[in-house]
């Protein structure tokens, strides 16, 4: 008997799908001139019908139908076909040419075949079902690998450090969602001290979006190299991205500069959320106009800035948060943001405060839709401590103050490991005529070595050949040492207040106690600078200070 | 004025006590010394480790990041570590940074091989 299984095309929902062939191989080798090709049943055909309502073995000679599967499983010498139907659907025809002995088929032959067909149609059903669930899992595997390296693209270029300014507090929040955005930030540092901070999202999501993104990132990089101001930086990302970015996909970007001197920030925005900026108890959105990058060359970006107050603070952010929606399907939006940024208490930080609030809104089954990104800056409060005080507002110790200042010593040490020593042993003997007691001694000259040392360590990377100039003056109530450096604007390293706990179970470097020890030894410190000059002036009262009876 | 460089010894006092006498100044020049010398007070498995800072005449804030790497070091092992011999402005250091917290701080090796003893028989 030769036998011949005959694909037969799935129809069911509508797809057109092969189902699998099997066939006899050895029956084949035998009689190849039965052998025929796939066939593809469209799905209107007639013959879909005709098999699913009449089970059983068909002679396709009798069979008058106008039907061009039919026509073609006679062309292929096909005589009897018997359907393989599975819960009411085609799943498969068995195909059988003439009788070997030209006899037609017997009764017995088709009771045969129609067991036969009775038990292969759900086999066979089962067989393609597994085939479809195998192909379903490749496909999610990809999109699963897919997504794997979006994240990985984008986290490898997100900053691993945030930037350690005195007097300022910096801090940033990423989220990637599922299908992972292309929400992106960024931090520059100038030779000049100043910060440069970026927040940009890509349209659409991804790898498409991920490799957009490291393509901004890097024009962005490049074009701030040259120390153009936020708006030229934008233009000329722009122009770059637009040549070589993806029809249909643009880039909303934010570019702020921050001199950390003084508070100034100046920015320019592609088509980003506005910041916001809490001022005392008010807020207000940062706005400056400009079309998102890539869309179309030759944009123009508005520059605007502002001034962070001691106690201010920006918060740069992206869609994800404002478009969350909670349960109800109501958005977050700006107005909820706005407000939180305006009411929330400053002494928990604005991070921890939104993630909170976002928590409460999406509810525990929240979806994550599109990526959250969140950049807080933040000028701490006006103490004189760790300030970086503009050179024009002069700190107590200067003499244009009433009081008379007299110099008892000055002098320079190079700046190599171990020096601190040298200046602690003179910084002593110009002192002695003071008769500090004891113990306030003992701090100044332990807050001086480490000044020294951050200044020949930070200010001057120990480069021998840079000096370290430390001067010595009194008035008649109050000791200052101003110790400088060549280190202009750059920023003290170190804002963060140690944590031993953390240190001890390795959350936070061991190291990091400089400035802290500075801040309890002295009474006061303040930090000015030139374009290359720093100077840090150390203040201790002559009539018993206030660390002095603190730490007594 | 070059730095003096540090010497450590390490005496192992009596059963599960070992004592490390520091001779010089803790600085970023001290850091191989003094994490052999703890390595050598650790060979014997002892409950307790004492640093004598008696000899100690300078410390600054690099030597205050070693000593909190040794603490993390003894934290994890489950070790006592005790401080004697620092100078007033030392233990006042020793305040301020919160070290004392973790670290009891004795005037001098004799009242804290007394102390830690104590506190053993009371367990």
């Amino acid at each position: 008997m030769a036998t011949l299984l005959e694909s037969v095309q799935h129809v069911r929902f509508g797809r057109r799908r092969a189902a699998p062939q099997a066939a006899e191989k050895p029956a084949l080798e035998r009689m190849p001139q039965v052998a025929a090709p796939a066939l593809d049943i469209a799905p209107n055909d007639p013959i879909i019908a005709y098999f699913v309502s009449s089970p059983g073995a068909v002679e396709l000679d009798k069979l008058h139908l106008d039907s061009p599967a039919v026509r073609e499983l006679k062309a292929a010498g096909v005589s009897l076909v018997i359907p393989l139907v599975s819960q009411g659907e085609l799943v498969g025809l068995l195909n059988l040419g003439p009788r070997l002995s030209q006899q037609d088929y017997s009764t017995d032959d088709r009771r045969l075949l129609d067991n036969l067909a009775t038990q292969a149609a759900p086999a066979l059903r089962v067989a393609q079902l597994v085939r479809e669930q195998q192909a379903q899992a490749r496909a999610r595997e990809r999109v699963d690998q897919e997504l794997r390296v979006a994240r990985l693209i984008q986290q490898t270029l997100l900053p691993r450090d945030l930037p350690a300014l005195p007097g300022w507090q910096l801090a940033a929040y990423y989220q990637p969602a599922r299908a992972v955005g292309g929400d992106f930030y960024d931090f520059l540092y100038f030779e000049d001290g100043r910060l440069g901070i970026v927040i940009g999202d890509v349209t659409d999501k991804g790898v498409p979006a991920a490799l957009v993104m490291a393509t901004t990132r890097s024009i962005l990089r490049s074009a701030a190299h040259s120390e153009l101001p936020p708006g030229a930086v934008l233009e000329r990302t722009n122009d770059l991205l637009h040549l070589d970015i993806p029809p249909k996909m643009f880039v909303t970007c934010l570019y702020a500069i921050l001199d950390p001197s003084t508070g100034r920030l100046t920015y320019a925005n592609a088509g980003h959320d506005l910041p916001y900026q809490r001022h005392g108890d008010s807020v207000c959105e940062l706005r400056a106009t400009g079309m998102p990058l890539g869309l179309m060359p030759g944009m123009h970006y508005e520059e605007k800035e502002t001034i962070l107050s001691p106690g201010d603070n920006i918060l740069f952010y992206s869609d994800g948060l404002v478009e969350a929606h909670n349960p109800e399907r109501e958005m977050f939006g700006f107005p909820h943001l706005a407000h939180l940024v305006e009411t929330y208490a400053t002494d928990t930080p604005l991070i921890e405060v939104l993630l909170n609030e976002l928590a409460a809104f999406a509810g525990s089954d929240w979806e994550q839709e599109d990526d959250v990104t969140l950049v807080t800056l933040q000028r701490a409060e006006g103490s004189g401590h760790s300030m970086i005080t503009n050179a024009s507002a002069p700190p107590p110790g200067d003499p244009s103050d009433d009081q008379s200042w007299r110099t008892l010593d000055e002098w320079a040490v190079a700046s190599e490991p171990g020096n601190e020593r040298q200046v602690i042993q003179r910084l002593g003997d110009s002192v002695v005529d003071l008769r500090l007691p004891e113990k306030r001694l003992e701090d100044l000259k332990t807050a001086v070595g480490e000044a020294t040392m951050n200044a020949m360590e930070h200010g001057n990377h120990y480069q021998p050949d840079l000096p370290v100039t430390i001067q010595v003056r009194a008035s008649q109530s109050t000791l200052s040492v101003r110790i400088t450096d060549e280190g202009g604007h750059a920023a003290i390293p170190e804002s963060q207040t140690p944590d031993l706990e953390a240190k001890l179970a390795g959350l936070q470097s061991p190291r990091g106690w400089g400035l802290f020890l500075i801040k309890h030894l002295v009474d006061d410190m303040y930090v000015t600078g030139d374009e290359t000059h720093r100077t840090v002036e150390l203040i201790m009262s002559l009539e018993g200070g206030s660390n002095a009876s603190q730490n007594a | 004025m070059p730095a003096r460089t540090l010497e450590a010894n390490v005496r192992h006092q009596r059963p599960r006590i070992a004592v490390v006498e520091m001779h010089g100044e803790i600085n970023a020049f001290a850091e191989d010394v003094l994490n052999a010398a703890y390595t050598d007070a650790e060979r014997e498995g002892p409950e307790t480790i004492l640093l004598n800072f008696a000899g100690v005449d300078y410390i600054n804030s690099t030597g205050i990041a070693l000593i909190v790497s040794l603490l993390a070091r003894a934290r994890a092992s489950h070790r006592r570590l005790l401080a004697c011999g620092l100078s007033e402005h030392y233990v006042e250091i020793f305040h301020i940074t919160r070290l004392a917290d973790f670290m009891s701080v004795f005037p001098d090796e004799a009242s804290a091989l007394a102390g830690p003893s104590t506190i053993v028989t009371d367990q």
